[in-house]
């Protein structure tokens, strides 16, 4: 494996991208940055800009309106970097699998690395889900 | 041909203050995490971060001023390096000071401030202008009572402009905090470099959560890697010129190093308290605050400094 991929899992800095989704999902993420689940631990930080982030952390069913943002910002972030579809909506779009609204599941947009399940996902989940992540991308 | 200069420059001046500036992030972030009751990221995570970013990609805006958007960091880090290696040229061979190395070091360490402005104009950015502007006034701010405060020292040591004399005079007389007049100056002198640092309460020019980080926010990659080394750097640097100007500096033989080592990560700890325990200003606050009573009490010191107190 190669030293920047090394350092990228011991440093990932999130971007948290929300397309349409009930802020359930965004919650449980911000749980995980609280105090309590201390991702800091493994260098985890919140990015605030796109462009200094490493993982994108994608919630909600991918709605017509955020489709558009999502690719522009899937462009925008500085590669290598991974994505982490997070909650059932970003899973399989949910209960709006057949709305008008959501036309196509998140991995035929972007390429996904890990899915997290949950309506929402406890930040436990989460945070094995990051550890899975790691894992795998650890192992090649 | 004296080799001493090259030596300091890169040995000391850079690789030593990288790596303590690495030091002093990680104490930082630490400190912060126990004030927050967690655990908090491991040494080596500042090393990480900065190596994770140099292996990623850099990305240019498009309509950005492309040599001004990379040469921005870089100018922000040679105003670093050059003030730690005055800095150092005093501490380990006092004979290299000269007259108005004090001047010298005011102004470059004004340099890394610029090269945030320069980069923050040069990315095309709504947000990055808004914090480049931001850190203008807060330069605008801040240097006033700056300059005050860092006059004490000099007037307590009979007037001169060379760092070498500022410390043989305290080791003559003791440290300049030991003075009603220089304490003054030294919380001035706090406040003012946490303003420098751009940490809270004065970090309006980066403030997270309203401009997103202000004037770094297009920057990637190894610009950004450059960046955070050299404000990590920073936060090295300026508690090690406060030691220096009011703590009687930094002696690296038996026990003193042990009260160096204190010093230094005394200074540290209480600038990161401050940024812990306070919530931000807005700059207008900022720099009325500045111009206003840190100002006076800048003012007073100097006063008092001059009646020999």
């Amino acid at each position: 494996m190669s030293m920047t991929l090394k350092a990228l899992l011991k440093s990932p800095w999130v971007f948290h991208l929300s397309t349409g989704s009930c802020n359930n999902c965004d919650i449980e993420v911000l749980d995980c940055l609280t105090p309590r689940f201390d991702v800091e631990r493994f260098g985890i930080l919140l990015a605030g800009s796109i462009r200094h982030s490493d993982v994108l952390l994608v919630t909600g069913s991918c709605n017509r309106m955020s489709v558009e943002r999502l690719k522009k910002l899937y462009d925008q972030v500085p590669k290598p970097c991974l994505v982490v579809g997070i909650g059932t909506c970003a899973g399989s779009r949910g209960v709006f699998i057949d709305s008008y609204n959501c036309p196509v599941p998140l991995d035929h947009i972007i390429p996904v690395d890990v899915y997290i399940p949950g309506c929402p996902p406890k930040p436990e989940a989460i945070i094995a889900g990051v550890v899975k992540l790691i894992q795998k991308v650890g192992n090649g | 041909m004296n080799y001493f200069y090259p030596v300091n420059l890169i040995v000391f001046g850079f690789l030593l203050t990288a790596l303590l500036g690495l030091i002093s992030s990680w104490v930082d972030r630490k400190v912060t995490a126990m004030v927050q009751y967690r655990v908090g990221p491991p040494l080596l995570q500042p090393l990480v971060d900065i190596v994770k970013l140099l292996g990623k990609e850099t990305l240019v805006p498009a309509g950005a001023s492309r040599g001004a958007f990379l040469l921005a960091p870089l100018v922000g880090l040679a105003g670093v390096v050059a003030s730690s290696t005055v800095l150092w040229g005093n501490l380990l061979r006092p004979s290299t000071s000269f007259a108005g190395d004090w001047i010298v070091i005011l102004y470059l360490l004004t340099v890394p401030s610029l090269g945030i402005i320069l980069g923050g104009f040069a990315s095309r950015n709504p947000l990055a202008s808004l914090g480049a502007s931001r850190e203008m006034k807060l330069v605008l701010s801040y240097e006033l009572p700056f300059v005050l405060a860092m006059l004490v020292p000099v007037i307590r040591s009979g007037g001169s402009i060379r760092l070498g004399d500022i410390l043989s005079s305290q080791f003559a007389n003791g440290a300049n905090a030991g003075s009603l007049s220089g304490i003054i100056a030294l919380v001035v002198a706090v406040l003012c470099i946490q303003a420098k640092l751009a940490l809270v309460p004065f970090d309006a020019p980066e403030a997270e959560t309203e401009i997103v980080s202000g004037p770094l926010i297009e920057y990637s990659g190894a610009a950004l890697a450059v960046y955070r080394l050299a404000k990590n750097m920073l936060l090295f640097v300026l508690p090690f010129f406060l030691g220096i100007m009011f703590l009687g500096g930094f002696r690296l033989h038996g026990i003193e190093i042990l009260w160096s080592v204190l010093k230094f990560v005394g200074v540290l700890a209480l600038i990161t308290v401050i940024r812990n325990t306070n919530p931000r200003v807005r700059i207008d606050q900022a720099t009325r605050f500045f111009w206003g009573p840190v100002a006076i009490l800048g003012a007073a010191a100097v006063v008092l400094a001059l009646l020999g107190l």
